[in-house]
């Protein structure tokens, strides 16, 4: 069966010969335009003049757009149509798109684009998490709070109490493809759009909306992404929208694609926060109430940063059973890039807060961390009576979870005790050089928050060769989700791999898709794509058997066994085209049993979890802060995996990218609102010789208990917080330069760990 | 008429003077297999291999070379990686196989770098690869993949050499023409490997006027041994110096090893990292903590100066118009240099401080000492009041301590995204307290820690 196999990735070998085609790859018509986007220079305040004459006069310029020359609705945002493509009047941060250049090349837009006078009448902009608490400048009425318990008594009676706060920096996405669109006019009035993106429906409805059609009008196609991590969730619509508009009025190809530079200054990016925490425990360790504020900064728009923070709150208990907890979360709005989307959203910093907590709590106590964390696990699925039954914040059953045994199989295979034992020998011999370790693991909740999201459709053709013609909705973006769904598929109908063919996903396809995002790709989309599959196999049996007079039939191993009788899979399907048997089936598929109630913080968000544990070997400098990843173990449940080989994929550069998130990529902003850090000469993510000397990663044996595709769990997200092992890894060699708890920082720096270190030295 | 060979195919094309080799590729070739992910030689995604005269298969930057550089050479591309008929490199097969991509867009340039240092035997992958940025795969199994495939021979295809070509724009081949035409044409810009100079063109999208490359100036591109010490011709690159140093100064090249990537020390040039004045540099500091002599030419005119003496201030060189750097030399020297470079990414990082530290102690005391520091001022600079701290006294840990306040009278850092002020005055001082217990053989570098 294909399912389980470790094939490659679909793409594998036109990647590594350089066929494979990306938006800006795909050959453009002749008279193609190319457009850039005129960026504001300040962070706030309002345009008093726009002297676009030089734009213009400029090379290879065929027109320039502003806001007042778009025909219809200028917006291209996601949630609240709060987000103009071109600003109108207002600016709302420093990179904000004001004038759209159409021009004969991608350099001439470039070119003309900085030869703007724009005149502004410039206000204070509110650019730190502190600003805006100060400036009370936020989304929504007040703050969103989820309760469980009675935080106040349960702190007030706590033996021991502690309260700190944690600094987490944003991340850039850094997807090797940066932005690309192209918009092909058609006969009517319609229009054909390739995009980079990891929602093809919602470029249909911003592009619909832009140019007064209705969706029907409008034909979205991907093929591949270089890289989402949720940058392309809802990032992509200016690029599609302003070519779409530009396709229309000259009645010719549109293209666009954002210079490094540009993207990173003008796209969102993973939400700053800080959390302070305010906790109680009891002398073992044992948590008795924690009480968590969460700072969320999401820029000048709302973007996806409501469900963002939501989810942050969702995942401030990680792998530990609260009983009072209560979780306070702001969203505040500032003259920054509109944060949004990025691999796990909002996840991770809900589990950094929880994480800081074990290990001030540990550090305060004198225990192993480890020891601390196990004993606020909830407690394994089997063990469970109903009595006992463990919920979360917002009132789930956790009823699944396997931290226990993975966590002492971890602890056994990365032979935890005996290092951390080797970690303190090695510190006390070593003046300059620390060495720390640390575990640190995972739950992560899977399916959309926004429940109506948990849905995809799928279509499947038979030919009458045997061959088949595979879509869903998903999109590709690197993940293999092309690979895993198509390997459903063959399991389905007992054939071959080569037999499928995936094909770019496509609007005029499969309808209504929702973003591939949320780690929910080959979830939802494999189960669309089975029931698909299962449709027309049933169809084909059913005409089989009734020819055979009702004899059993089974598709297997390239066969189909009728009673007796073995037909190959090509001759079977040509029995059934011939008889006239549809060959042909859309699919579809919804998460079951979910309910939520975000604004009051209850129900059922989450089909079931994911869980992991990683433990990360770090040593520091402590005279200049430099530290790197020695090594790195990994236990992860994919449940029962589709592709081993594609989910340790996931596994190992989720990791490195948490990782990254942590340590040495940092964001840098002036006190203008400019983003300083907005190339790879100046924003760093990790490289080769960052990843773990020794790097071992493993998957969980065991199946998912939820009704999954072949029980199979979703993986996108949830690697990436096994890097936070990492963050706590260097505090605890930072806690070797002295008695007092490192409170450290995110990104951790080489500054950072060197400022923690003199503090404790002070 | 521009005259190279691509991917085996003899190409003559009409060119502009900084028109780069990627936009030519994928706007005029169609070859679009290698992609633009920065356009700044900062990513790798753009690499090819780039043959010479001398045969030698070099990954580069396409971003940011231009395409007069390639005159009479040999570039291969990804699409030009496979065999004639399609049969997958070593490197191909092994990146499927171990599953080494995954969104695929930095693949190609992963392939080409790859392919190019299979070509020359090497197995330092971590450093082969420093410049090639991976954001799906954590970069393990792309590792895996440059391992299994170094045990395979090079496929023949692979061959390439330099073809007899006619320069399209100026290029002199001698120092002599060089000075010459730069006496002539003293406003125009030189341009050795165009890892600076080609962000001014895809970056600012400057106009660069007269342009002349020094790709053939190949008396600036030697290396020589002399009775006084070394010689290095200005167009060298950080490659060639990096191997100069391996034996000779080994801190400075473990320095040299961290300096950009492969494809960047491939093109650049020791005399532009000298002549653009870069207030970090990395070169410049350790060249001056091995009291190099700077040697300028203009027409007939040479003049020499210490090395430090050509930083000005911040944006200005001692250097006139139409003069150039010819050569610089470092004195013959017992081996006291330690060089520590600091950054937020080990690899392929622009320093936030680099020091440079030539100690000389005899009989216990500290009998020479140059210290300098790039990050730390508008310019590289000499730390001369820490040096006359430390000079005539015993190297011990109390005068060492000691000396430390006189960091605050060479140097006034600034704060900028790469680190705060505060930062880079701690640090530089903690690089002497590193020299001082390294020293006494004390582990202070977590680079050579093992798991």
């Amino acid at each position: 069966m294909s399912v389980g196999t470790k094939t490659p990735h679909d793409a594998g070998a036109l990647h590594v010969t350089g066929a494979a085609r990306y938006t800006d790859d795909i050959p453009t018509p002749a008279g193609t335009l190319h457009l850039a986007f005129g960026l504001s220079t300040i962070a706030r305040g309002r345009i008093t003049a726009m002297d676009l004459s030089a734009v213009r006069a400029a090379e290879g310029v065929l027109d320039v757009l502003v806001a007042d020359d778009l025909p219809h609705d200028n917006d291209v945002s996601p949630s609240a149509h709060d987000e103009p493509l071109l600003a109108t009047g207002k600016v709302h941060y420093l990179g904000q798109p004001i004038f759209l250049v159409v021009a004969t090349s991608h350099l001439a837009a470039r070119k003309a684009a900085r030869l703007s006078a724009v005149e502004y009448a410039e206000e204070t902009p509110i650019l730190s998490i502190d600003d805006a608490i100060k400036a009370d400048s936020h989304f929504e009425d007040g703050p969103r709070i989820y309760t469980k318990g009675d935080v106040q008594a349960a702190l007030s009676k706590a033996k021991n109490r502690l309260q700190g706060s944690v600094e987490i920096g944003g991340q850039e996405h850094f997807y090797l493809e940066g932005h690309a669109a192209l918009a092909l006019p058609q006969e009517g009035g319609d229009m054909v759009v390739h995009a980079s993106s990891q929602h093809p429906t919602e470029i249909q409805h911003k592009v619909a909306e832009a140019l007064g059609t209705p969706m029907h009008s409008v034909r979205v196609e991907v093929r591949r992404m270089g890289g989402g991590f949720g940058g392309k969730e809802s990032q992509g619509n200016a690029l599609c929208v302003a070519c779409a508009v530009v396709a229309a009025k000259h009645q010719r190809p549109a293209k666009m694609r954002y210079d490094r530079d540009d993207d990173m200054t003008i796209t969102g990016k993973r939400h700053e926060f800080r959390i302070d925490y305010d906790v109680g425990f009891a002398p073992d360790g044992r948590l008795t109430a924690v009480d968590f504020t969460q700072y969320a900064r999401c820029g000048w728009a709302q973007d996806l940063s409501l469900p963002v923070a939501d989810r942050a709150m969702l995942h401030a208990d990680n792998t530990y059973h609260l009983e009072h907890a209560r979780i306070t979360s702001h969203r505040l709005k500032t003259n920054t890039q509109s944060n949004t989307a990025f691999r796990g959203f909002g996840g991770p910093q809900g589990i950094v807060g929880i994480e800081r907590v074990m290990d001030h709590v540990a550090h305060h106590l004198g225990l192993d961390p480890l020891e601390v964390r196990r004993r606020n696990f909830y407690a394994s699925g089997g063990s469970i009576s109903a009595k006992t039954k463990q919920t979360t914040p917002y009132g789930m059953a956790v009823t699944d979870s396997i931290l226990d045994e993975l966590v002492g199989q971890l602890e056994e295979s990365s032979d935890y005790q005996a290092r951390r034992r080797a970690v303190a020998d090695w510190n006390a011999r070593n003046p300059v050089l620390k060495r720390g370790i640390a575990l640190t693991p995972v739950k992560f909740g899977i399916s959309f928050t926004l429940t109506h999201l948990n849905q995809a459709g799928a279509l499947v053709h038979v030919y009458q060769d045997g061959s088949i013609h595979l879509n869903h909705g998903g999109t590709e973006m690197g993940q293999g989700l092309f690979t895993k769904v198509a390997q459903v598929a063959a399991s389905s109908f007992g054939v071959p791999l080569e037999t499928v063919k995936i094909t770019a996903t496509d609007t005029g396809k499969v309808p209504n898709t929702s973003a591939t995002a949320a780690s929910s790709g080959s979830d939802l989309n494999g189960m669309a794509v089975l029931n698909a599959c299962e449709e027309i196999k049933a169809r084909i049996a059913d005409f089989l058997s009734e020819r055979a007079q009702g004899a059993e039939v089974r598709f297997e191993a390239g066969k189909v066994h009728v009673g007796g009788e073995v037909l190959t899979f090509a001759e079977a399907i040509n029995l059934a085209y011939t008889n006239r048997v549809s060959l042909s089936a859309t699919g579809f598929y919804k998460t079951p049993d979910l309910a939520w109630d975000r604004i009051k913080g209850e129900g059922r968000p989450f089909f079931y979890f994911a869980y992991g544990a990683a433990v990360s070997e770090v040593v520091i400098d402590t005279l200049t802060g430099e530290n790197r990843i020695l090594r790195t173990d990994i236990l992860h449940d994919c449940g029962r995996s589709l592709n081993p080989a594609l989910d340790i994929g996931q596994i190992e550069g989720g990791f490195v990218q948490g990782a990254g998130w942590l340590t040495m990529e940092e964001l840098v902003w002036d006190d203008t609102g400019a983003l300083k850090t907005h190339a790879p000469a100046t924003y760093k993510i990790p490289c080769a010789s960052d990843a773990p000397d020794v790097f071992n990663v493993a998957l969980w044996e065991g199946e998912n208990r939820a009704d999954t595709v072949f029980k199979s769990k979703a993986v996108g997200e949830p690697p990436l917080m096994l890097g936070i092992s990492v963050w706590a890894a260097l505090s605890d060699a930072i806690a070797a330069c002295g008695p007092d708890y490192p409170a450290l920082d995110a990104p951790a720096t080489a500054e950072r760990v060197l400022d923690a270190c003199q503090r404790l030295r002070a | 008429m521009l005259k190279f060979l691509l991917n085996g195919e003899t190409i003559e094309a009409e060119v502009g003077a900084t028109e780069t080799l990627l936009d030519f590729l994928r706007e005029r070739r169609g070859l679009t297999g290698t992609k633009e992910g920065c356009n700044e030689g900062d990513c790798g995604a753009c690499s090819v291999i780039v043959t010479g005269e001398d045969g030698v298969a070099r990954a580069m930057n396409a971003c940011i070379l231009f395409m007069p550089q390639l005159a009479g050479r040999a570039v291969r591309t990804v699409e030009g990686i496979a065999g004639p008929d399609g049969a997958l490199h070593p490197v191909q097969q092994a990146m499927v196989e171990h599953h080494g991509s995954q969104c695929g867009f930095c693949t190609p340039g992963f392939i080409t770098t790859m392919a190019a240092a299979h070509k020359n035997g090497a197995k330092d992958h971590e450093d082969q690869l420093a410049g090639n940025l991976c954001r799906c795969t954590g970069y393990a199994p792309i590792l895996r993949a440059a391992e299994a495939a170094s045990r395979a021979d090079v496929p023949d295809w692979m061959d390439d050499t330099a073809l007899t070509a006619q320069a399209p724009y100026p290029m002199p081949e001698s120092s002599d023409a060089l000075a010459a035409w730069y006496a002539d044409h003293p406003d125009a810009t030189l341009i050795g490997g165009a890892t600076d100079v080609g962000l001014w063109v895809t970056k600012q999208l400057r106009e660069l006027g007269d342009v002349a490359f020094l790709a053939r100036c190949t008396d600036l591109q030697q290396i020589e041994e002399t009775e006084d010490g070394l010689r290095i011709g200005a167009a060298c690159t950080i490659t060639q110096v990096l191997d100069a140093m391996r034996d000779r100064h080994p801190s400075m090249a473990e320095m040299l090893r961290r300096y950009g990537s492969v494809q960047v020390r491939n093109a650049a040039t020791i005399g532009g990292n000298i002549a653009n004045g870069s207030p970090i540099g990395d070169s410049p500091p350790a060249l001056i903590a091995l009291g190099a002599t700077l040697h300028l030419r203009h027409g007939e005119t040479r003049r020499e100066m210490p090395l430090q003496e050509f930083f000005v201030e911040y944006g200005k060189q001692d250097r006139a118009p139409g003069e150039f750097v010819e050569f610089v030399t470092i004195p013959n020297q017992r081996d006291t240099l330690k060089c520590y470079k600091l950054s937020k990414r080990h690899d392929q990082d622009i320093s936030a401080v680099c020091g440079c530290f030539n100690i000389v102690v005899a009989g216990g005391s500290v009998a020479r000492a140059r210290i300098a520091f790039g990050g730390m001022a508008g310019t590289p600079k000499r730390a001369l009041a820490v040096e006359q701290a430390l000079i005539g006294k015993a190297w011990s840990e109390e005068n060492m301590e000691a000396a430390l306040p006189a960091f605050e009278k060479d140097f006034a850092p600034m704060s900028d995204m790469r680190a705060s002020a505060e930062y880079r005055m701690q640090t530089a001082k903690n690089m002497l307290r590193r020299a001082y217990v390294e020293s006494l053989g004390v582990p202070a570098s977590v680079l050579e820690v093992q798991p």
